[in-house]
């Protein structure tokens, strides 16, 4: 599997990662030679297999729905970029 | 009195004996820090004021006879993945070099609890992800057996600072081998336990289904002692496992008659470098002399670990890394023009060249149309690796080889192509996929440079682990190696 310029711009886009013109070659070889690595897997038939996501066949817990946290937003904001009145700042969504 | 080149039990009985303090103990590892870590650059913080007000309340408790145990007063570091409220937390990235955390990750709160004095933050590949400790923000860490050799990766400075004895004990975490190749790698004995026994709550994520905790030690009954203080349900932790915590200390001394040791053949075949093959096959002889039976085991789909680890962990990394948004705290660009470009510029600054890679990976494997041909496909691999380790361990103990393909090797060697790196942790990436608890010690020198023999246990088997690897220290003397230059 090879990854062209146009497809990193579309990836970096998807990730929200800004990439310059001149890095999209390097990250197209660097991705289609993991990929590459990766595509060994085709050679296994995974016919009847069950998908794996935790290694000791846990499934999710779930807690009783009481609050448990008490309110730190203070202590929460003081290491945000930028915040006014108690609310996180960012550039104009709405016109 | 030469207190690196004891062990921590050692250290905590002579302070249960008043024949020490804590003060004395914490000033005189600061004092190797200040010696020798310019040059090895193993700890991204120091807390070394703390870590004095700490051993001098940890003397107090002990003065009026209310000591906290074993490890209360006994210095370590950790890594610095894990939040620790009111110190910078920056898991070697730009994006973090800010953010000084509200709150203690679990595994802080506990050897806190414990009593342990913290001298500070370990050095580390940036987000954990790396196997050479050359993509962290903060320089790369060397290796005290040859300063021209990376120390492993990611826990670099956790591993690279035990090795030197700048410290006896540190925290680490285990996505793919980031405990136990560096451990090879620095002389040392790193254990990351069970997927679930040690709680993520508070740890940065990489990978979720894969992430673990562990330590870093000088011996296996140090890190007996430290994982037992780790250990433990987490109800803040989703897939923290609720069962009692094994006695993994009493259990130290057992004797491996009977017990039989699986050698996987997948592990012995070409590629393995001869020095290392030399050395571990006199491990398993040394095994052998203490009772063990030895024989070879088939893990048939454990040549795909790489393949299948290059997509699950990827993937998760894509979705826990998307926190990251220049908002809520970390890094952020200037003067962004709308909120796209906020994200975008931030994310691009914030990252380093590694962790934008695995991101845009895990972001295509997870993309509309490839999901099935991934995702899917790599996490029904993963539960054929899984059950080929069930099916061995029906008919032994405990599993060993190699912990790595080869020594040590240069910075900046390996750095040109990412598919080179990724093979470095060939033999312990399945275990993460697995979930199941391993080992790296000290088994032999090649050109001055250490050789680790990994241990893999049963889910849950930490003690029987850690007991094994104990057996061979009791035997042997290749964990009391020093790195010449910082004896």
């Amino acid at each position: 599997m090879s990854l062209d310029s146009d497809a990193i711009k579309n990836i970096a886009h998807l990730a929200r990662i800004a990439v310059s013109e001149e890095d999209l070659q390097a990250y197209a070889k660097d991705l289609s030679n993991i990929l590459d690595m990766v595509d060994q897997m085709n050679a296994v038939d995974v016919s009847g297999v069950e998908p794996l996501s935790n290694a000791l066949d846990q499934t999710q817990r779930l807690r009783a729905d009481v609050v448990t946290e008490a309110n730190k937003r203070e202590q929460l904001q003081a290491c945000a970029p930028q915040t006014e009145n108690g609310l996180f700042l960012v550039p104009r969504v709405i016109e | 009195m030469e207190f690196h080149t004891k062990t921590l039990i050692e250290l905590s009985a002579a302070l249960a004996a008043g024949e020490t303090t804590s003060r004395a103990l914490t000033e005189h590892f600061i004092a190797r820090f200040d010696a020798f870590d310019g040059a090895l650059n193993t700890l991204v913080t120091k807390t070394f004021e703390q870590a004095l007000a700490d051993a001098d309340a940890a003397d107090e408790r002990r003065a009026s006879g209310q000591s906290l145990g074993s490890l209360d007063g006994l210095p370590f570091a950790h890594k610095d993945i894990f939040c620790t409220k009111g110190v910078k937390t920056t898991c070697g990235s730009k994006m973090l070099d800010n953010f000084i955390s509200p709150y203690d990750a679990t595994v802080v709160e506990k050897l806190k609890a414990a009593g342990m004095v913290c001298l500070g933050k370990t050095n580390m590949d940036e987000f954990a992800m790396g196997s050479s400790n050359e993509t962290s923000y903060f320089g790369p860490v060397k290796n005290p057996w040859g300063d021209d050799k990376v120390p492993g990766g990611s826990s670099g400075g956790s591993a690279s600072a035990v090795g030197a004895r700048l410290v006896l004990a540190t925290t680490g975490t285990d996505t793919g081998g980031s405990i136990r190749q560096p451990a090879a790698f620095c002389g040392i004995t790193g254990i990351k336990p069970t997927y679930g026994r040690v709680s993520r709550y508070g740890m940065i994520a990489f990978a979720s289904s894969l992430d673990q905790a562990g330590v870093f030690a000088t011996t296996a009954e140090d890190a007996a002692h430290m994982l037992q203080a780790m250990s433990g349900f987490d109800e803040r932790d989703s897939t923290s496992i609720e069962r009692p915590i094994d006695d993994l200390v009493t259990g130290l001394g057992e004797s491996l008659k009977g017990k039989t040791i699986g050698l996987p053949k997948q592990f012995f075949a070409e590629g393995l470098v001869p020095e290392v093959k030399a050395a571990v096959d006199e491990a398993i002889n040394q095994y052998k002399e203490l009772g063990a039976e030895v024989k070879e085991i088939d893990l048939p789909n454990i040549g795909l670990s790489v393949p299948v680890y290059y997509v699950v962990a990827p993937a998760e990394a894509s979705a826990n890394l998307s926190r990251f948004d220049g908002v809520r705290y970390g890094h952020r660009c200037d003067n962004p023009a709308d909120l796209t470009d906020l994200y975008k510029r931030t994310r691009a600054e914030g990252f380093g060249d590694e962790v934008k890679r695995r991101i845009m990976m895990g972001t295509y494997a997870l993309s509309s149309g490839y999901y099935d041909a991934y995702y899917l496909k790599a996490q029904k691999i993963r539960r054929l690796i899984r059950d080929d380790f069930l099916k061995a361990f029906e008919e032994v103990d405990i599993i060993a080889g190699p912990t790595t393909p080869g020594l040590p090797f240069g910075l900046g060697e390996q750095t040109d192509d990412p598919v080179t790196m990724y093979l470095n942790d060939i033999f312990t990436i399945g275990v993460n996929l697995a979930g199941l608890p391993g080992m790296s010690i000290p088994v032999g020198l090649a050109d001055g440079l250490p050789i680790g023999l990994q241990l893999i246990g049963k889910h849950f088997g930490e003690a029987e682990l850690l007991n094994a690897a104990h057996q061979y220290q009791q035997a042997t003397d290749w964990h009391k190696q020093m790195p010449a230059a910082y004896q």
